[in-house]
C-alpha cells in the first residue's frame, strides 16, 4: 500500500451530506474485473453531460459546468472537504479505488459512513473527522480563498490552515501506523498464524458443524 | 459480567487484539458474488498466498445476471466477462457451495445463504455487500466489507476490527394489518436518519420483532446498513431454529442438539448495557414511502412530501430541496397522489417466499393500471420462485400484468437490464433510493412488497390497508 505520512494540496468542496457510494463511482463501472483507471469515471452522472459507459474515452466527453469538481480552480485538488455520512451505502471499494484515481488522497469531512470509512485506509486514503464549525470554516475559506490549501500531518494528527491554525483529529493508532509505514495488512495478519490455526482448532473441536 | 450480543458474539471471535483495541477477528462463513471478488482473487494470486479456509466459502453470481431469456446467457460482455471470472476462481480455489449462474439453487447471496441453512447462528458472516448485515436475523455477526478484506479473508480467515458501539432499538407492541417489518425499519430509519446508526452494532429486540418471520427479521437487518449500522442482529430464539431445521448445511443428528443449546445463549443478557437505546411503538407505524434520494427521506402512506424550509440545518434544507428536485416533486404533494411509472418486487430486502405471498396476497383478482409500464416480481432464488410457483403465485402475478422473472439482484441496483429510464418512477421494494441507482435519472420510492403491489393495481401510491 502507498504510504501516507503528510500531505500538502489543494482543497476541493462537496458541500452536501449523504454523498453515496453509487455517486461515487455508479454501477456500470463496478463490471471492471480490475482495481484501476475508476477515477475518470468518479462522480460519473454528476460531472459529465452525458449518460456514462464503460469503456468510453471521457477526455470527449462534454463535462457539467455547474458541477463544483469541474470548476478550474479546483483541478489538481489531492484534498476533498465532505459534510456529514460521506460514502454511505454500497461497500463497494470501487469508491475510494475512484477517488483516490482521481487524485485525492485526503478526505475531510464531518462524519463517514463506516464501511467506506474502513475501505479508505486499504488505499491510502486517509479520512479525516472534524466537528462541523472547523468545517463551516473550511468550506468557507476554500470558497473565498483561490487555491486554498491545507497540510496534513498524520504523525501529528493535525490539519494545518495557511493562516497557521491547527487542528487536531483522532485516528486509530493501528490504522496510522499501517498508512504512515504503507504496511499490507495480510502480511501482517499472517505474522499471527499460529494464534490463527490454534483458535481455528478450538472451535472446529467446540462447533464441529461450522466446518462441515 | 453481563454482556450483550454483540459482546457475546465479538468475545467468541476474537483471535489477537493489537494495543488499541483493534482485534482480530475469526470469520466463519465467507460469502461471495462476482463484483467484489475479482480484485481480491487477483490480488491473492499476484502476492503468490493460499485461501486460508475454502470451506468457509459458498459463492453465488446474482448482480450482473439477467431475469429473463436465460437461452441467450448473459449478453452484455462485460457483465458476462465478471461472472465468467468468478466461475473461474472458484472451479480453481474452491467453496463449500457454488450456485452459479441457472443453477436452480442460483440467487441473491443474501437469500442463498440463509435458506440454504449456510448462515448458523452465532456466526461471523462476511461478504463483499453491505447489505451482509442480513444474515443478522440469525444471531450473527455479518458485516459487509471491502474488496481488500475480502481478499484478507481469503488469505487469513480474519478480519482486523475496532469494536463497535451498541444499540438496541426495542420495538414493541403489535403492527396492524398491512404493516411489514419493511415499515418498521424504514419508520426506524426516518426517526434516527442515514448517518444514526455509525459506529453503532444495531441489535433489534421488543415484542414486534419477536412477532417477525425469519423473513420479516432479514428484511430489518438488512436495512441496518441504512441506517449507518454495518452490523445489525436479531437474538436466537425459536423461530430461528424451527427455520434452520434440515435446511442443507445445517448440522444434523447429535451436533444439531448440541448448536441448538449453544444457539439459545445467543440473547443478551437481561441487566446488559448498550450505549444507545432507542424505543419504537409497533402500533404508531403505518405503511411506509420514502420520497427523497435517501432512505431518510421517508413519510407514511397518510403523509405529504415536505418542504426545504421545513429544515432548519441549511445543509438538509439544501439536500431536500435538491431531492425533490431529482425527483420531480413539489412540497406539500399528498404522497398518494403520486403517480408512478414502473414497480420493483425482489431484492435481497424483499425477495423472500413471504413477501412474494404479501403481494400476491394484494394482486389477486386485479390488474395492474393503465399507466404503469412494467411491474417487475423478481424472487430472490431459484428455490423461491419454485416455491412460489407450487403455490401458483407466479399464475396470480402474471393474470394481474406482472412480468414473473428469474432470480437475481436486478433492478435494485440495475447493473443487469432491468433499469428505469430517466424520469421514470418506481415502486421499488428494494433498499436505496439514491439518484441514479435504479438507472440514470430515474426516481426510487421504497415501499414494502404489499405496498409495491397496491402501487401497480392504483397506478400512483395506496393505502395497502384500504385494498386487504
Amino acid at each position: 500500500m502507498e504510504k501516507f505520512i503528510k500531505l500538502d494540496g489543494v482543497v476541493a468542496p462537496l458541500d452536501r451530506a449523504n454523498v453515496d457510494t453509487d455517486a461515487i463511482i455508479p454501477k456500470q463501472f463496478l463490471k471492471s474485473i480490475k482495481r484501476s483507471g475508476f477515477g475518470p469515471n468518479a462522480f460519473d452522472e454528476w460531472r459529465y453531460m452525458d449518460h456514462g459507459e464503460p469503456g468510453q474515452d471521457c477526455a470527449k466527453r462534454m463535462k457539467n459546468p455547474n458541477f463544483v469538481l469541474n470548476q478550474e480552480r479546483y483541478q489538481g485538488a489531492s484534498i476533498l472537504l465532505a459534510r456529514s455520512n460521506f460514502g454511505c451505502g454500497s461497500s463497494r471499494e470501487h469508491a475510494p479505488w475512484a477517488l483516490h484515481d482521481f487524485g485525492f488522497r485526503a478526505i475531510v469531512g464531518e462524519s463517514f459512513a463506516d464501511i467506506f470509512f474502513n475501505n479508505c485506509f486499504k488505499n491510502g486514503l486517509l479520512p479525516i473527522v472534524l466537528p462541523k464549525a472547523e468545517m463551516d470554516a473550511l468550506f468557507g475559506l476554500t470558497e473565498h480563498t483561490p487555491g486554498f490549501r491545507l497540510s496534513i500531518d498524520l504523525p501529528a494528527q493535525r490539519v494545518v490552515r495557511p493562516d497557521g491554525h491547527a487542528i487536531p483529529f483522532e485516528v486509530d493508532a493501528f490504522r496510522k501506523e499501517c498508512l504512515i509505514n504503507g504496511w499490507d495488512d495480510i502480511g501482517l495478519t499472517l505474522r499471527h498464524a499460529d494464534k490463527i490455526r490454534e483458535f481455528e482448532t478450538r472451535r472446529r473441536a467446540e462447533q464441529p458443524w461450522l466446518f462441515a | 459480567m453481563s454482556r450483550t450480543l454483540y459482546e457475546k458474539l465479538w468475545d467468541s471471535h476474537v483471535v489477537h487484539v493489537e494495543e488499541d483495541g483493534t482485534a482480530l477477528l475469526y470469520i466463519d462463513r465467507h460469502l461471495v458474488h462476482e463484483v467484489t471478488s475479482p480484485q481480491a482473487f487477483e490480488g491473492l494470486k499476484l502476492a503468490n498466498r493460499k485461501p486460508w479456509r475454502v470451506s468457509s466459502i459458498v459463492a453465488t453470481a446474482d448482480h450482473n445476471t439477467p431475469t429473463s431469456h436465460w437461452e441467450l446467457g448473459i449478453v452484455d460482455p462485460i457483465s458476462r466477462q465478471q461472472v465468467e471470472t468468478l466461475d473461474a476462481n472458484i472451479r480453481e480455489v474452491g467453496a463449500l457451495a457454488y450456485f452459479p449462474f441457472k443453477d436452480k439453487r442460483q440467487g441473491i447471496v443474501h437469500v442463498v445463504g440463509p435458506e440454504n441453512g449456510a448462515t448458523l447462528p452465532g456466526m461471523t458472516v462476511v461478504c463483499g455487500d453491505s447489505h451482509t448485515s442480513t444474515h443478522g436475523a440469525f444471531a450473527c455477526l455479518a458485516h459487509g466489507i471491502g474488496t481488500s478484506e475480502v481478499e484478507h479473508v481469503l488469505a487469513t480467515q480474519c478480519l482486523l476490527q475496532k469494536k463497535s458501539k451498541t444499540m438496541l432499538v426495542r420495538v414493541e407492541g403489535k403492527v396492524g394489518a398491512g404493516v411489514t417489518a419493511k415499515d418498521i425499519v424504514l419508520a426506524l430509519i426516518g426517526r434516527i436518519g442515514t448517518a444514526g446508526g455509525n459506529g453503532y452494532a444495531i441489535e433489534f429486540g421488543g415484542s414486534a420483532i419477536r412477532a417477525l418471520s425469519m423473513e420479516g427479521r432479514m428484511t430489518v437487518c438488512n436495512m441496518a446498513i441504512e441506517a449507518g449500522a454495518r452490523v445489525g442482529f436479531v437474538a436466537a430464539d425459536e423461530t430461528t431454529i424451527a427455520y434452520l431445521k434440515g435446511r442443507s448445511f445445517a448440522p444434523k443428528g447429535g451436533d444439531w442438539d448440541k448448536a441448538v443449546a449453544y444457539w439459545r445463549t445467543l440473547v443478551s443478557d437481561a441487566d446488559a448495557k448498550f450505549d444507545k437505546v432507542i424505543e419504537m411503538d409497533a402500533r404508531q407505524i403505518v405503511p411506509q414511502v420514502t420520497w427523497g434520494t435517501s432512505p431518510e427521506m421517508v413519510t407514511g402512506i397518510d403523509g405529504t412530501v415536505p418542504a426545504p424550509e421545513d429544515f432548519s440545518d441549511p445543509v438538509k434544507s439544501e439536500g431536500v430541496a435538491r431531492a425533490l428536485q431529482y425527483m420531480g416533486l413539489t412540497p406539500r404533494m399528498r404522497i398518494d397522489q403520486i403517480p408512478i411509472d414502473k414497480v420493483f418486487i425482489g431484492s435481497c430486502t424483499n425477495s423472500r417466499i413471504e413477501d412474494l405471498r404479501a403481494a400476491a396476497v394484494v394482486a389477486k383478482g386485479r390488474r395492474i393500471a393503465a399507466n404503469v409500464k412494467l411491474a417487475l416480481v423478481v424472487p430472490g432464488s431459484g428455490l423461491i420462485k419454485a416455491q412460489a410457483e407450487s403455490e401458483g403465485l407466479d399464475k396470480i402475478f402474471i393474470a394481474a400484468g406482472f412480468e414473473w422473472r428469474q432470480p437475481g439482484c436486478s433492478m435494485c441496483l440495475a447493473m443487469n437490464d432491468d433499469r428505469l429510464g430517466p424520469g421514470e418512477r418506481c415502486a421499488s421494494t428494494s433498499n436505496r433510493n439514491f439518484e441514479g441507482r435504479q438507472g440514470a435519472g430515474g426516481r426510487t420510492h421504497l415501499v414494502s412488497p404489499a405496498m409495491a403491489a397496491a402501487a401497480a393495481i392504483a397506478g400512483r401510491f395506496a393505502d395497502v390497508r384500504e385494498l386487504l
